[in-house]
Order: structure tokens, then sequence, then C-alpha cells
């Protein structure tokens, strides 16, 4: 029964969690903009068309599960330049600048 | 009356007359985002004007001609454009490229080279002129890839040395007849070479390497040699940090008989006999160092780091290598650049929307100019030297 109740808990928390996951504050959503546009466009450019690292526009990104864009940005992509950003993203942002990503990035 | 019309002549006389002036002192600041370039005074500490239609400047850098009197800027969108610092105009542009990382100029200032991520390869142009000479596509490999071009550097004999980052590999161009470019190609050089330099002395080729613990080193005098590994090895098998922007080579690490290199993923700087090409020390700075430059005169050399350590500046004495200051100049600093002889040093902050100008004995400021997320500094000083 217990172990039945926290499954129960565990699917309602997953069914839930999209919903659950607020967006950023609006200062923050400030503050990854500019992170996104200064700090990834070093690699990626500040019109993110790509540099030393691949483009970012909806384009480029059409194809990939947003999942697996949110990996890459937690967690980086070995062998790669591409760093980890866990130490300085919360994943729930990293899935709000992937949605911004694929839809067109905004501006600062 | 008389007296009136002589006054009337004196002053369109004074209109008229071009004030001269030479381009020694002057340099130029990239503004990012607006596409725009500033034209400075490092004897007046002072802004004399702007230029703007670069383009993406995003990643951008400036080579001068050999007169100092224009500067080439090199695009993230693959613009080069010929700013004339006297007039303060464009005197030419030209887009080579989808997406280009920078350029170089060579011995006798009459080729620009730009080295290019998309296409890959470098394009070679008239200095006067703008008008392609030569393509180069930097095609490694059997599948006909083009790799990205990194570290671009102008040697001796107007050649030009330079990395491909996925290929691993240094080519070397000889464009003694610039449209019959000659090319030496040095494989397996190490992973991943993000950028690289040139001693002042035009010497040895530097290519520091991402994808492993060393920098790959050619002695142009003694080519036969091939590619060897310094450094190998310096992470210790440890892992390394996340690198969130990558160092910058140039032939500013070297101070003397040593040369100071960022060590990749690690909050340390390298330090290099440049005899023997041994480690002779490392110095514990305060995060991951992007620019590491020696002041001309090489006592001192200062450091900027990467994001997020990205607020601080650290100088080392070049003497007993300890650090003797932590300044914090300005919010994501992202360049620094010294006057010609080294008393000023001019720091760009991006977030704070200025250049500070330190002096460098003091290390005071003594000075700021206003710009718009500022990113590279660069004085003509460089015209005159082999690998800027």
């Amino acid at each position: 029964m217990r172990s039945l109740f926290r499954l129960l808990c565990f699917t309602l928390a997953l069914a839930l969690s999209p919903q659950a996951a607020a967006d950023p504050a609006p200062a923050r959503q400030h503050e990854l903009i500019r992170l996104v546009r200064q700090d990834c466009g070093s690699c990626h450019g500040m019109t993110l068309k790509g540099g030393l690292g691949s483009p970012l526009l909806p384009d480029n990104l059409r194809d990939k599960p947003a999942a697996s864009l949110v990996a890459t940005v937690v967690h980086g992509r070995p062998g790669t330049a591409m760093p980890p950003w866990k130490t300085i993203l919360a994943e729930g942002e990293a899935e709000w600048i992937v949605a911004r990503l694929l839809t067109g990035f905004p501006s600062e | 009356m008389k007296n009136l019309l002589f006054l009337l002549f004196a002053m369109l006389a004074g209109c008229a007359q071009p004030q001269l002036r030479g381009t020694g002192d002057l340099g130029v600041v990239i503004e990012r985002a607006a596409g725009r370039v500033l034209i400075v005074d490092s004897s007046a500490r002072a802004r004399l004007g702007s230029v703007d239609g670069l383009g993406d400047l995003s990643h951008a850098s400036v080579v001068f001609s050999r007169d100092a009197r224009f500067a080439y800027v090199f695009g993230r969108d693959g613009g080069i454009t010929k700013v004339d610092l006297l007039t303060q105009h464009i005197d030419r542009r030209v887009v080579q490229a989808g997406n280009s990382i920078g350029g170089a100029i060579s011995q006798d200032g009459r080729l620009v080279v730009a080295q290019n991520y998309e296409p890959g390869g470098i394009k070679v142009f008239d200095a006067q002129t703008l008008e392609l000479l030569a393509d180069i596509p930097s095609t490694y490999g059997s599948d006909g890839l083009r790799a990205k071009v990194v570290g671009l550097a102008d040697l001796p004999g107007n050649r030009f040395a330079y990395a491909l980052f996925e290929a691993g590999e240094v080519w070397v161009a000889d464009l003694s007849d610039p449209r019959r470019p000659q090319i030496t190609k040095y494989r397996d050089i190490g992973k991943q070479p993000y950028d690289g330099l040139v001693t002042p002395n035009g010497r040895h080729y530097l290519a520091g390497l991402f994808g492993e613990d060393g920098i790959a080193l050619i002695d142009l005098w003694q080519p036969q040699l091939g590619a060897r590994k310094i450094l190998a090895h310096y992470g210790r098998g440890e892992e390394k940090l996340p690198v969130f922007k990558m160092p910058h080579l140039r032939g500013w690490a070297v101070a003397g008989q040593r040369a100071y290199l960022p060590a990749v993923g690690r909050h340390e700087v390298l330090v290099v006999d440049t005899s023997t090409w041994q480690e002779v020390g490392r110095i514990a700075v305060k995060g991951q160092p992007v620019f590491v430059m020696a002041r001309p005169d090489a006592r001192q050399v200062w450091v900027n780091f990467a994001f997020p350590d990205n607020g601080w500046v650290q100088v080392i004495d070049t003497l007993d290598h300890k650090l003797v200051d932590t300044l914090t100049p300005g919010k994501a600093v992202l360049h620094l650049e010294f006057t010609p002889k080294g008393e000023q040093v001019w720091i760009s902050a991006r977030d704070d929307n200025r250049v500070v100008i330190y002096d460098t004995q003091t290390r005071q400021p003594v000075g700021e100019i206003p710009a718009e997320s500022p990113s590279g500094i660069f004085f003509t000083s460089r015209a005159a030297r082999i690998g800027f």
C-alpha cells in the first residue's frame, strides 16, 4: 500500500512537473537572456548563428528533442568544447532557455 | 572692413586646412553589440570619434596597416572593414565568409588574410583594395571536411601559420607569390587546437590544445623537426573545470625569456622557459585565464578570466612569479591592451559599459571612457609587431 502511494505520488509529480516548473522570475529572465547572448555567444555568436559552437537558431534545432537539448546545456557534450552549465543554471532555467531557443531567442 | 575680410579669410583657411596628426597613439575599441568601433587616443585618454556599420562584431579582431592609418576589422559575419583612423570613415568593406574569427596582415603589409570557420579556410586579400587573391580551404582527411581555422599568425617571409580545430593540424602558407600559395602541413599536432601564437621573433609557433593537456610547438627555423608537444599532461590527469570561454593566445604571452600561458580548465598560469621549452613554474590565479598579457617591458603580466570570474584582473610580477595585485575594474572584463610602452593598460568592462584606464606602475585607475558593451581594444602599435 505504501509503495503504491509512493508510486502514485511519483506519477503525479511527473505529470505535473511541466506546469509545476515555474518560469524564472522576470529579473532572472533578463539575466538569462544576457547570459545566452553574451556568454553562450562567445562560442555560438551573439546572434546565435554559430562560431566554434554550433548555430542555435530555431531552424538548426528543429529536429532535436527539447529534452536532449536541455541535457546538453546542463551536462555539456564530452569530447567537444560545450561545457556543463549545471553550476550556473538550474534545470528549470535550462528548460526555459531551450524553449526560447526553439522559438526564436529574445533580444536583450 | 579690411580687417573683417582678413578674419573671414583666415577662418575659411582654418576650415580647409586638415589638422595634421600621427596615428601612433591611436587605437580602436569594439562596441560588440552595436557593430561600431570607437577611435581612441591614448595620449589624450579620450575618444575621438566612432565609425558604425561594421556588421556583427560579437567576435571581432583588428590588425593595422603598416603605416598605422587603417584598421582592418574582422567581424563574426565574415566582414572585413578597412577603417581610416584619420578621417574616421569606412574606406572599404567586404563580406567574405559566413562565419569568421579574425585575421592577420603580412610582413610587407600588402596582404590581409582572414581566418574562417564557415566555410573553413583562409582567404587572402590585397590590403589596399581588398581584392581576393587566394582562397585556401582547410580540407582535411579523406571525406572532404573543412576544419574551423584558429590561431592565424603572420610570419617573416609573407608566410602565415594557422591551426585546424577539428583536424589537429597546423598549416603554414607561404604567400610570397600570393596567387600561388605554397602550403606546408603539420599533421597530428594534438587534439583540438583552439588558438595559436608566434613568438615575437617569428621563430616558434605554439598552438594551444583544448582536447588534451599540452601545447604544440613548431620551430619555424627548423621546420624539418616537425611539431612537438610541450607542457604535456599539465593537468596531471585531473578532470578539468568546465571551460565557459576559450583562452586567447598571441605573442603577448612572451615576457623576456619566458612565456606565460593559460592553463585550459584550471585556475593557473603556466610558465615556460623559451630556450628549453620546459615548464619552470605555475601560478595559481582567481579563475580560468583568458588573456595572459605581458606588459611591453616584460616586468608584469596581467590576466583576466573566463565567466563567472570575469570581474577580476590579476597582476603577476615576473621577477618572483608572485601575484602583486587583484583588481576589480568592472563587470565582465573582456579584454585589455597596453599602450605602446606599457605605462597604461586599457581594460574593457562590458557590463559596466566603459573602458577603464590604469596606470600600470601604481595600478590605480587614471581615467575611463564610456563605451557600449566594449570588447576588444587594439592600439596601432600592433602594426609593427610580428604575429599581430
